[in-house]
């Protein structure tokens, strides 16, 4: 097993993401550290457009992800509805 | 505890950093000058590199250009990271608009289909030169010397990549995938465009980066830009109904009478610098326009018929102008 | 025809690929040797440029419209900074060495690899791998601006900063980082692409920025705090391109595995030791600390790059050779160096002290095994002989290593008390290295490291040895920039302007 993360800068615009994230990979855990979450998986995170949006109640591109993204951990693969992070098994 | 730190009135000990202080007095710098002046190693250099021992890993003799200083050579827009990307998001704001207002009006089903096939055939091929167009200037940014000259050539490079881009969103919304293959078999294929794609494979050879960019921003650009974007789109098409397409093609339009600015003031201080430098630069021009000239001219007779030839002469006067002006005589 | 009827939705992948890789086309009037000269005498061997995948896929109207909402909230900050004092709501004076150490080493590597992006970006002959490198170059200028605007103000009111330009070619320590930063530059694409985008981005830099960062936000330095965070959005696209181009390398032909792993293998050795300065910073110089060295390489080293190279082992890479040497030499770098620096401050511009009684207790509780036993020792004596009036100098130049140049302060891998000293002659010159690690760079490409400048025989060849000269040549201003923090000008402005905001006298 090996973990995948991710790092986004804690403010307003990231509470909700942080959030859909939760709700999509129950078993990650969340990590807050001064100015940062930090989010932990084993092998595998999901990261959904379409519950990004049911949180903001807007219209979301994954590529917005980039403005408030720290850093990540893992193989990366995004398309429309989806960004995925993993290491191989 | 809560201290109010604005109410602490202090002494700066300097103004600004050492370098900048000797190169404009110690006053406060703006930032672009601390984002660009003296900015790159210029000592105690400590590999030669392998790709090519005989250079230095910057180096000022692999162009004929000789400078006493390389930070001579102001962009007169002040353009560093923020400033540029500003400007440029602000444009592609009302780009983005205006490619949505045409599609969502259905301006582009509306175009008389001739018109339509002539937007394509003149416009989506340039796609292919666009990237030429950014590889030039990717060069010029990595072998050029100082960040002055060389920092707005990735913000360059940066847009011919940003106007592929555009040109082949207009070729989806008027042709879709079908015109971008079209265009890509025209590149490689049809005699009309060979002069043109010939002309841009011999400047990716070049290597010394202020001939690419005397090859490329002053002489090839500097006609295709008035030619196509302004004669045959905002004239020729406008005129007969197809206003839609310069719409799109606005960011073009716009951003070649920015970066001219640009290209201008460049040629005038380093022709300035000494009457080698003059020389050299207008060889290269005399060479490389005559070069850009002809191989643009199929590409206006797709529009311009029997016209081109007194449309791309026009041009070619017009930038002799435009040159002039820099101290350099064609 | 109708065009509406036959219009397709592209997806994001297939969008991406007629928006970048069908710009480009085979060569008709040239070769494409001609085109792209650099592109094979490293004998890496790739068969179709197309099978190149970037993961993120921007295409510059989201470039431009993403980085214009980063760079309004940056500029933001730092004015709000600038106009507020925010440089006097940081916890300590001392915090200001980082930042000084930053802007002099690091901050020109920033712009290093700004030209180095910009010259891959054009060397590698496919279209995919060419935008993904020019978007690193123009982001890696918008670092090195960024980090200059930040650290500007802080310029003003503090020492250490102003010669920052010079510093950068002619001090001694930040030869480690431009060393670092010129040896890549001059490798081949490929190999720049495995020391910078894949060794340095993706396996060392979450370990230069984001604990340092955090500590910025501890240590209430909103400034570094911004543009920090705002380089690393970048970076996690930086990183990604690094990963892909590896595997990109591995997966086109089994002969390239050998090359690449020599690679990994130097360029890890050469990063870990450039990243030496920050395990300093981090152990030493944040008067609020987040987490020690130790604990970063846990996170970062061990556990994500442990990861990455399971990962990568489907491939047949093997963890880099110093791996395990790396390991060994955490738990006692950052000591060794702080200690260099402190008996050498008289020529470093900037300051450095000895560890408070608190300081010491932290560094033994996070490093239990090695601090009370070989460095407390080591610092009790300096202070006493600082209590005494007679601050511990080294007025004998350092010997730096010839491939880090790092002066060759450590110790061997498997005993802290022995000193680690390697030597290897080549063409009857005698070369001196800081490391198993370093000597094996140097002697599997000995042609370019004896090219190496080396700051100290330079003092002698040019300035005769006159440290006076020295002083005026690096732009170093004695008894300002350099010494012990404590009795320095940035101490006493520190506590004075302090002291205006917290009182009414």
């Amino acid at each position: 097993m090996s973990t995948v993360f991710i790092a986004l800068q804690a403010n307003e615009e990231t509470r909700p993401i942080i959030e859909a994230i939760e709700i999509d990979n129950p078993h990650a855990v969340v990590n807050r550290q001064p100015a940062m979450v930090k989010i932990d998986a084993p092998n595998r995170l999901v990261i959904r457009k379409e519950t990004i949006e049911e949180q903001i109640g807007r219209a979301f591109d994954l590529q917005e992800l980039h403005i408030n993204l720290i850093t990540l951990g893992g193989n990366v693969d995004e398309d429309d509805e989806t960004l995925t992070l993993s290491w191989a098994e | 505890m809560q201290i109010d730190l604005r109410t602490v009135s202090i002494q700066p000990l300097r103004q600004t950093f050492d370098h900048l202080a000797r190169r404009f007095g110690d006053k406060p710098a703006s930032r672009y000058q601390e984002g660009s002046y003296d900015i790159q190693a210029a000592e105690n250099l400590h590999y030669k590199p392998t790709w090519d021992p005989d250079q230095d890993l910057y180096d000022t003799k692999i162009t004929k250009i000789v400078m006493k200083d390389w930070y001579a050579l102001k962009d007169p827009r002040q353009f560093y990271y923020s400033t540029y990307t500003l400007a440029r998001a602000r444009q592609q704001d009302t780009t983005e608009a205006n490619f949505v207002f045409v599609e969502s009006r259905g301006l582009a089903d509306m175009l008389p289909p001739a018109l339509r096939d002539t937007a394509l055939n003149v416009l989506v091929p340039l796609r292919h030169a666009a990237w030429g167009a950014n590889q030039n200037n990717t060069l010029i940014c990595g072998y050029g010397y100082g960040a002055v000259f060389t920092q707005p050539c990735i913000y360059h490079a940066m847009d011919n990549l940003g106007i592929a881009q555009y040109l082949s969103r207009l070729g989806l919304l008027l042709g879709d995938t079908e015109a971008l293959d079209a265009a890509k078999a025209a590149w490689l294929d049809d005699p009309v465009w060979q002069p043109l794609r010939r002309y841009v494979e011999d400047t990716l050879v070049l290597r010394d980066p202020f001939e690419v960019f005397v090859a490329q921003n002053v002489a090839l650009d500097g006609l295709l830009y008035p030619l196509v974007y302004g004669r045959i789109v905002d004239d020729f098409l406008s005129a007969q109904g197809a206003s839609a397409v310069a719409m799109l093609t606005q960011f073009m339009t716009d951003w070649f009478d920015e970066t001219k600015k640009w290209v201008d003031a460049v040629l005038k201080v380093a022709a300035a610098e000494s009457d080698d430098n003059r020389a050299v630069l207008q060889d290269w021009i005399a060479a490389w326009s005559a070069r850009a000239a002809s191989a643009l001219l199929p590409v206006a007779e797709i529009a311009l018929g029997a016209n081109a030839d007194a449309a791309v002469g026009e041009e070619l006067a017009g930038f002799r102008t435009r040159i002039q002006k820099t101290g350099i005589t064609i | 025809m109708d065009m509406k009827a036959t219009k397709k939705k592209l997806g994001l992948k297939e969008k991406y690929r007629v928006m970048t890789r069908d710009l480009g086309w085979e060569p008709g009037y040239h070769t494409k040797e001609e085109i792209f000269p650099y592109a094979t005498y490293e004998g890496i061997k790739v068969h179709d440029w197309d099978k190149w995948e970037d993961p993120f896929r921007l295409t510059m109207d989201a470039y431009w419209k993403y980085q214009a909402e980063k760079e309004r909230k940056f500029y933001a900050i730092i004015d709000a900074h600038a106009q507020n004092n925010g440089h006097l709501n940081i916890t300590d004076g001392r915090y200001l060495s980082a930042l000084k150490v930053f802007l002099q080493a690091i901050s020109p590597g920033e712009y290093a690899a700004h030209k180095g992006f910009s010259r891959v970006g054009r060397e590698f002959p496919g279209v995919g791998t060419q935008v993904a490198c020019q978007m690193q170059a123009i982001d890696e200028i918008r670092h090195a601006q960024t980090q200059i605007h930040a650290l500007s103000n802080y310029n003003k009111y503090y020492n250490g900063f102003h010669a920052f330009a010079d510093a950068r070619d002619r001090m001694w320590y930040n030869t480690v980082a431009r060393s670092f930063f010129d040896d890549a530059m001059s490798a081949g694409p490929f190999e720049f692409m495995i020391a910078i985008g894949f060794s340095f981005e993706y396996v060392l830099t979450n370990l230069l920025f984001v604990p340092f960062m955090s500590g910025a936000a501890y240590n209430g330095d909103m400034a570094t705090v911004t543009f920090g965070f705002s380089a690393q959005s970048d970076e996690a696209r930086h990183m990604t391109l690094g990963l892909e181009c590896i595997k990109f390398m591995l997966e086109q032909d089994p002969d390239n595995l050998p090359i690449v792993q020599g690679w990994l293998d130097k360029w890890f050795w050469r990063g870990f030791r450039v990243l030496g300065l920050v395990s300093t910073m981090m152990d030493y110089m944040l008067p609020k600390r987040v987490m020690s060295w130790r604990e970063a390489w846990e996170i970062y080293g061990v556990e994500n790059g442990g990861a990455l190279f399971k990962d990568l082992a489907r491939y047949g890479i093997r963890p880099p050779k110093g791996w395990d040497d790396a390991e060994k030499a955490t738990d006692h770098m950052s000591h060794q160096i702080m200690l260099g620096l402190y008996q050498w401050s008289f020529g470093t511009s900037l300051h450095s002290w000895i560890p408070s009684d608190e300081d010491m207790a932290w560094l033994s509780a996070k490093y239990p095994t090695t601090f009370d036993k070989y460095y407390r020792p080591r610092w009790e004596h300096i202070r006493k002989l600082a209590a005494e009036g007679k601050q511990f100098k080294n007025f004998g130049l350092a010997k730096l290593c010839q491939t880090c140049q790092l002066p060759i302060v450590f110790t061997e891998p498997d005993d802290p008390t022995m000193a680690c000293h390697r030597e290897t002659t080549y063409k009857g010159e005698k070369y001196h290295f800081c490391s198993d690690g370093c000597q094996h760079v140097f002697e599997n490409e000995p042609e370019k490291y004896i090219q190496a400048w080396l700051p100290m025989p330079a003092l002698f060849a040019e300035l005769e040895g006159d440290i006076g000269k020295w002083m005026d040549w690096v732009s170093l201003r004695d008894g300002q920039d350099n010494g012990d923090y404590v009795g320095s000008v940035d101490q006493r402005n520190f506590e004075q302007w302090r002291g205006l905001a917290t009182s009414n006298s």
